[in-house]
């Protein structure tokens, strides 16, 4: 067909145990393509993918094996869920998974805990009755109950309201933490990217453009401009103020630290504003 | 995957076939299959073949593409291949015990194939050269002298068109959902038949959810914009016949005259 083209072209990168991983790109970057290479629905047409010591690109390797290991949440999982309970359809997965009926039901009740919903209250109710934040956290229980050694979220913050926006990340957050696991996070939000990841990697029409921790990939303003990415909000203040020769570092991700510098510069000026007023005074 | 489903398929390009107007192409189309049921004779079909070649070949579309296209009806086609061959009484050429083939047979059953072949790849030209919103315009116009009798032509048309549109969407939203349930370890493909029926609940229950979803937003989309059916619609780029279009005119009569006086002296 005249209208094929190729998704995705060398792309080479590691990650290590533990790390949050973060993945940013335009729009149609062929970020979604990448991760679904990662847990095995689409095959790369040349190269490797290795997870822990298993390619998961050799021709006889068992689908059930790869999808245990790495659980990968779609953009907008609400619109996968079909059961009749929460319950049911977070155990969807662990009895793919072929498990006994008591584990799914510790892993259910552990998994639906874990995105921060009570369990007696939600596990008798329809999905389809909930909020759009409390559908999406069922949604990515119904992976987390899997407990897959990586775990993949594209955009997982897409369409939410602020307060949701937030809620989802913390859950996000929290989860990376108890479990220990690789996380996989794909996001269009900067400060996000920036904040909880730590490492990034920056895709573009199908290539990877860079990868390295927050610093070094938003020092890299410039290259991330060409293929159409902001810096966080927070950076892109403490770079103008730079600019106006203020005495700040570079490349500053978080607000915490952009505050204390930017104090730290007015204090200075203050103080040299007053020897100067004093200077006046005494000639 | 489920991408694979060619269900009138477009075949991008900027051929002369292609910027035909749509209602020409139609009532080409048409033309085309009633005269391959007006042809009884081998030079006939010769004929037909030789313009649909160079409908094909001015069209730029790749012959094995469209050959592709064949491949659901191949079991039709060897049916009733196989019919006509063994079923008809007449000079017997070969027989062994209640099977026989006769000249008779052998002649109706290629003379079958070929009309089938030719019918299925003359309107399959019609898909390919045609967008598909350009079709349904088409069909609108070629209608709207029967709304006299009370036809909803400006109807019929418009549901072809949301119709046509949404394969697509829904086809991704299908592929999406699949994939969704796959990422959690579901398996279409092993077990039984009861077994496989039931693992397509979890793809028809989002799917039918997202399936309302969209019809509502785009009835609201529609009624925003002041949508109320086809009364006094105008459109904003007009069909005008071009000189490529009466040219094809003049083609398809001289093709009509030819096959009607082939099929007349022969």
């Amino acid at each position: 067909m005249p209208t094929e083209s190729l998704a995705l072209d060398d792309v080479s990168f590691e990650i290590a145990d533990g790390q949050m991983f973060g993945i940013i790109g335009h729009t149609g970057s062929g970020k979604s393509t990448l991760l679904q290479h990662l847990n095995g629905l689409l095959k790369p047409e040349s190269g490797h993918i290795i997870i822990g010591d298993v390619d998961i690109t050799e021709p006889d390797i068992a689908m059930t094996e790869i999808r245990k290991r790495i659980g990968l949440v779609f953009q907008y999982p609400e619109y996968q869920l079909f059961e009749e309970t929460v319950a049911k359809d977070v155990a969807f997965g662990p009895r793919n998974l072929g498990l006994a009926e008591e584990e799914i039901q510790e892993r259910v009740r552990e998994a639906i805990e874990l995105v921060g919903l009570d369990y007696e209250t939600f596990k008798e109710r329809s999905p389809f009755e909930l909020s759009g934040g409390q559908k999406r956290r069922v949604a990515i229980a119904g992976v987390i109950a899997m407990r897959p050694e990586a775990l993949i979220l594209d955009e997982p913050t897409a369409g939410l309201d602020p307060k949701a926006h937030k809620d989802v990340l913390k859950m996000v957050e929290e989860v990376h933490r108890r479990t220990g696991n690789i996380t996989i996070l794909v996001s269009h939000n900067m400060a996000d990217i920036a904040r909880l990841c730590d490492r990034v990697l920056v895709i573009d029409s199908g290539r990877v453009v860079t990868v390295g921790t927050p610093k070094e990939v938003f020092s890299r303003r410039r290259e991330l401009a060409e293929v159409g990415l902001d810096l966080p909000p927070v950076t892109q203040l403490t770079e103008a103020l730079r600019q106006r020769g203020f005495q700040i570092d570079e490349t500053i991700l978080s607000v915490e630290e952009a505050a204390e510098q930017i104090a730290a510069c007015l204090k200075a000026r203050n103080t040299h504003n007053t020897q100067n007023v004093r200077r006046t005074e005494d000639k | 995957m489920i991408r694979d489903i060619t269900l009138g398929q477009y075949f991008p390009g900027n051929s002369w076939v292609h910027r035909l107007d749509p209602r020409i192409k139609i009532i080409a189309t048409l033309l085309f299959l009633i005269e391959l049921f007006i042809v009884d004779n081998f030079i006939g079909f010769g004929i037909a073949a030789v313009c649909l070649g160079v409908v094909i070949a001015v069209s730029g579309v790749p012959v094995g593409y469209i050959l592709r296209g064949l491949r659901p009806i191949l079991m039709i086609l060897i049916f009733t291949f196989a019919l006509n061959i063994f079923m008809v009484n007449g000079r017997v050429l070969w027989q062994w015990k209640f099977l026989h083939i006769t000249a008779e047979g052998l002649e109706l059953a290629v003379f079958m194939a070929i009309r089938l072949i030719l019918l299925l790849m003359g309107s399959s030209m019609l898909t390919l050269c045609t967008r598909p919103l350009a079709l349904t315009d088409g069909i609108e116009r070629l209608l709207s002298p029967f709304k006299k009798i009370g036809l909803p032509a400006h109807d019929i048309a418009m549901m072809m068109t949301i119709a046509l549109r949404f394969i697509p969407t829904l086809l991704e939203e299908a592929d999406k959902i699949m994939k969704a349930q796959q990422a959690r370890g579901a398996d279409f493909e092993s077990g039984n038949i009861i077994r496989r029926a039931k693992s397509l609940i979890p793809i028809l229950v989002p799917l039918f959810v997202s399936a309302f979803r969209i019809a509502q937003d785009l009835a609201l989309a529609m009624e925003a914009r002041c949508y109320r059916g086809g009364e006094n619609r105008t459109r904003m780029n007009g069909m005008k016949f071009a000189k490529r279009d009466y040219a094809a005119i003049v083609m398809m009569v001289a093709f009509l005259a030819v096959i009607i006086a082939e099929s007349w002296l022969l």
